[in-house]
């Protein structure tokens, strides 16, 4: 027993080191801007940069509109799976699964050959269209997270009961999703909603295959030209990751365990 | 045994007949659905069956194998070897790694503030991915990064002078394990917890000494899900471009970089191998998937 915790010590401080050091040095590298001493010039430098703030806004823009997209389609799916056909589960869930299957640089491939502006439904023939292009291949990368988070969701609540019970108030589908399904599983479409932006928010391939003036290739530019802002950005990036994930955690703690208490 | 029930599903999954003889009677029941499948369909499965068609044709839209045998070249083959040997060791390493820190974590009597601590940290650097990640090794160990720095300084250890390159294979690798590792916890943790108490009393009952019980129990009920994870972390970092391309830029030759150039500039004058090489990437973590999903079938029989 004593031997097992010394190596779980061992073990747990090597993971902590392997996971500390690259931030540490990050962290470190991002404040060494002005020689000799430390500054956060680095972070004044980025956080005025304009180039910095349109392409960050532009990403949080699409990261929003994704989550938009993704409760639209995911929300109504799982819904109706779970009242009316369980048995295309297999087939809904096999789907959602596909974006971990293939690749996101084949899937942004395939958009570019099928909507080029010379398609019949050319989307890359517009500035409008191509943005649009990159907040539905989001949604389909985010689908299989926001499908599961929505899922788990729904399955703590009573779906039939619920429904049932608008209906007989005199509810239609639209007010039974919007007023009643939405509201009870608002937890976990939250979760889903931060993990997609914590996605979205400094995703590349597709964004830079695209062409749209996002956040992550912006970064990987400055990567390729710059010292210290990229260090001071990463910072920055890997905050707004935790910040999702810790709003994930908390979310959670108001989740309800399960909806079929025994009465 | 598996293998029959698991196709069976896929085939019943696929035709549905039940449902189809129902929407005869209630058309309104696939309206719930529609914009789903549309969305599938027009945005995932289209595009991808497109590709997949385009790498059995040549330019005058004839079938042929042409594409396919080109994929055999020198260069590409190099790239999927490279892709596949990085995929392999950062799953490989990240899997043994992860699964220590699971066990150490939930079966190592460490504090309950470490596990949670350790689970959401997990949650966050699975996550941590791409350009960000590639920029904190460069500051960790490229040739002016702390470690680099601090080893030479102290230690009088040059790491570069050893042949260490941070923009190669092991570089690669090093950095790929920064995401595999908390992937591998998030998902393992909960087949551990899934390791019923009942069992190591039955197994002391019985007379088993605490080696016995792990080689006996232990590691034939976690096998098949840690395989499954190997694979599903495998697939992970096979498909990966942003962390590559930015710590390499184009000088290691992974096949997302070479397709990510091949889409940008057509580096290599035929527009139906770009085809070809998104059809072998598809193959490969298909492949992977298809073993995966055997495996999850196989784990999830014990952790009811």
């Amino acid at each position: 027993m004593k031997a097992g915790k010394f190596w779980a010590w061992v073990v747990f401080i090597l993971g902590a080191a392997y996971f500390f050091i690259p931030l540490i040095a990050t962290v470190e590298f991002s404040l060494r801007m002005r020689r000799g001493v430390y500054s956060f010039d680095a972070y004044k430098v980025v956080l005025g940069d304009s180039q910095f703030q349109a392409t960050f806004i532009f990403s949080v823009v699409v990261a929003i509109f994704t989550i938009l997209l993704g409760v639209l389609i995911v929300v109504p799916t799982a819904y109706w799976i779970r009242l009316r056909l369980p048995q295309l589960r297999p087939v809904v869930e096999f789907i959602t699964l596909l974006p971990l299957v293939i690749p996101a640089i084949v899937i942004v491939f395939g958009y570019i050959r099928m909507y080029g502006s010379n398609s019949p439904l050319p989307f890359l023939g517009s500035n409008l269209g191509a943005n649009a292009l990159l907040v539905i291949g989001y949604a389909a990368l985010a689908l299989p997270y926001m499908y599961r988070a929505v899922d788990t969701g729904l399955r703590t609540i009573d779906v039939r009961t619920l429904t049932e019970a608008a209906q007989i108030l005199g509810a239609g589908w639209g007010t039974i999703i919007t007023r009643v399904i939405l509201p009870n599983v608002l937890i976990a479409v939250l979760s889903g909603a931060f993990l997609t932006f914590a996605i979205v928010i400094g995703e590349f391939t597709m964004a830079s295959l695209l062409n749209r003036p996002a956040f992550g290739p912006y970064l990987q530019n400055l990567v390729a030209n710059r010292a210290y802002e990229p260090a001071a950005l990463s910072i920055i990036a890997f905050a707004i990751t935790w910040g999702c994930m810790s709003l994930i955690q908390i979310l959670s703690r108001f989740a309800p365990r399960s909806a079929n208490r025994p009465n | 045994m598996t293998d029959l029930s698991l196709s069976n599903k896929a085939i019943a999954g696929k035709t549905a007949p039940p449902a189809e003889a129902r929407s005869l009677r209630l058309p309104t029941q696939w309206l719930g659905v529609t914009p789903f499948f549309i969305f599938a369909v027009m945005f995932l499965i289209l595009p991808t069956l497109y590709l997949m068609l385009g790498a059995f044709q040549n330019e005058a839209g004839e079938f042929t194998f042409a594409n396919i045998v080109a994929l055999f070249s020198a260069n590409i083959v190099a790239a999927y070897w490279i892709s596949i040997k990085v995929s392999l060791a950062s799953s490989l390493i990240g899997a043994f790694a992860g699964l220590a820190v699971a066990i150490a974590i939930v079966r190592g009597g460490l504090p309950d503030w470490i596990r949670s601590a350790t689970l959401t940290f997990s949650g966050v650097a699975s996550n941590f991915a791409g350009v960000p990640l590639a920029f904190a090794f460069i500051a960790t160990l490229g040739r002016l990064g702390l470690v680099t720095v601090l080893l030479n300084t102290l230690v009088g250890l040059n790491l570069y002078a050893h042949g260490f390159n941070l923009l190669s294979f092991w570089g690669l690798t090093i950095t790929y394990v920064y995401f595999q590792i908390p992937l591998m916890v998030v998902i393992i943790v909960p087949a551990i917890d899934g390791l019923k108490r009942e069992w190591g009393e039955a197994a002391a009952t019985l007379g088993a000494t605490q080696a016995q019980y792990w080689r006996m129990v232990v590691i034939p009920v976690l096998w098949p899900s840690f395989l499954g994870t190997v694979i599903l972390l495998f697939a992970n970092a096979f498909g990966a471009i942003a962390t590559a391309y930015a710590l390499t830029g184009s000088s290691l030759n992974i096949v997302p970089i070479l397709l990510y150039a091949q889409i940008r500039g057509d580096v290599l004058h035929n527009a139906h191998l770009g085809y070809a090489i998104a059809f072998g990437m598809i193959f490969i973590t298909g492949l992977a998937n298809i073993f995966y999903i055997w495996f999850r079938t196989r784990s999830e029989r014990w952790l009811k």
